[in-house]
């Protein structure tokens, strides 16, 4: 079996990427009042060696992983991928090239 | 460069195939911006999403007033409460711009639902079980002598584990042909997978094809990883020339938390849509 972080962590993780998406108005969302009611209805099993328990844990441990790494991804994405491709000119002036020009055109233009 | 190929044409073929319906949300497809990350965008065009439960028992998300609606036009319609939730949490966490690239449990359910390959249970099947003959952990290379220790010391505990598990024989080889998989261990994965519905086969196949391995993913399913453990051990030699030569932010950080969400949404997507009887289970305990 997996180590799996204490359930409070997890809950305390996933709240917090809820709000660091949605800010201060994030315990109106549909998925806070979700998170925690299901984390208090698994607590009363708590010291139970209890299969579902253990199912929720891993699935809210899936969740806030989804979470962080989708938010990750998105940060590195606006960095570095955000613009889409340069063009070949640009390209070419980044390494201090130009590309090739032919006077009067390259007979194919309209 | 061809997986990144291969991953955007899957997002655009999902987001931007058939768009018929005149309130659907997609956008047809701006030619001009075609191959930029701008075409899988839309401005946001909603303010408040919830959530409803139709006639027959399955969820709807709504936006505003409107009914979301699958790139086929059907109904978007979810079997769970859960799902619909962080379906619509989904929505909701998007800014000015709805990115269509981060919202992979909305991409999984509009692929069970609209099946845009046309595929059955079977070929689902076929499909996942063919990456067992090539699957990631069974490879070992020879040299150099730390990726063979790496390699022996993180993945065998998994192959011991899916072996007893399963009571089957799979085996790991340095040769180019990889190793001889007993036409059983097949017969047993077969048979296991075809107690999984159309929904969740259709979460675990994407996860094999993210992970590139069977094993792994069945760990992962079976809770015998956590994602974070199984994108770590299947992107292994990535992590150890990392260690050796350093770390590329654009490149490696950017794919491993790329691979890290598809993971854990192709797993919470298995979880919860095969999950009814747990639900259950639960409540009979409260």
């Amino acid at each position: 079996m997996a180590a799996l972080s204490s359930p409070l962590r997890v809950c305390r993780g996933i709240l917090k990427e809820l709000r660091s998406s949605k800010g201060p108005e994030y315990k109106q969302t549909l998925a806070y009042n979700f998170v925690l009611d299901q984390f208090r209805k698994n607590q009363v099993t708590n010291e139970r060696h209890c299969r579902a328990r253990r199912e929720a844990l891993h699935a809210s441990h899936s969740y806030l992983c989804l979470l962080a790494s989708t938010r990750h991804h998105l940060t590195l994405h606006k960095l570095f991928h955000g613009k889409g491709e340069r063009e070949p000119e640009q390209v070419a002036r980044l390494v201090g090239l130009q590309l090739p020009t032919q006077p009067g055109g390259k007979g194919w233009e309209k | 460069m061809l997986i990144n190929l291969v991953r955007f044409q899957r997002q655009v073929g999902f987001v931007f195939s058939k768009c018929r319906n005149r309130d659907t949300w997609l956008p047809s497809v701006n030619h001009s911006k075609e191959y930029s990350a701008a075409a899988l965008e839309r401005k946001k065009f909603y303010q408040d999403v919830s959530i409803s439960q139709g006639e027959d028992g399955l969820y709807e998300i709504n936006l505003d007033r409107k009914k979301l609606k699958t790139p086929a036009g059907k109904l978007f319609t979810v079997p769970n409460e859960a799902l619909a939730i962080a379906v619509a949490t989904e929505w909701d966490m998007q800014k000015d711009t709805l990115k269509f690239y981060t919202m992979h449990l909305t991409t999984l359910c509009n692929t069970a639902l609209d099946n845009p390959t046309q595929r059955d249970k079977g070929q689902i099947i076929a499909a996942g079980l063919k990456f067992l003959e090539t699957d990631t952990i069974c490879y070992r290379v020879e040299e150099p002598p730390g990726l063979v220790e790496l390699q022996k010391n993180e993945w065998d505990p998994v192959l011991d584990w899916i072996e007893k598990r399963y009571n089957v024989l799979i085996g790991s080889s340095s040769n180019i042909m990889g190793p001889q998989i007993p036409k059983e261990t097949k017969d047993t994965f077969h048979q296991h997978l075809r107690s999984y519905n159309f929904w969740a086969l259709t979460g675990l196949e994407f996860i094999i094809t993210q992970l590139k391995s069977l094993v792994l993913s069945f760990g992962l399913v079976d809770r015998h990883l956590t994602v974070e453990q199984a994108v770590l051990l299947s992107r292994l030699e990535e992590e150890y020339q990392i260690q050796r030569w350093g770390n590329v932010e654009w490149a490696h950080d950017y794919d491993m938390y790329e691979l890290r969400s598809r993971t854990a949404a192709g797993a919470l997507f298995v979880h919860l849509s095969s999950e009814s009887s747990t639900v259950k289970h639960k409540l009979l305990q409260d």
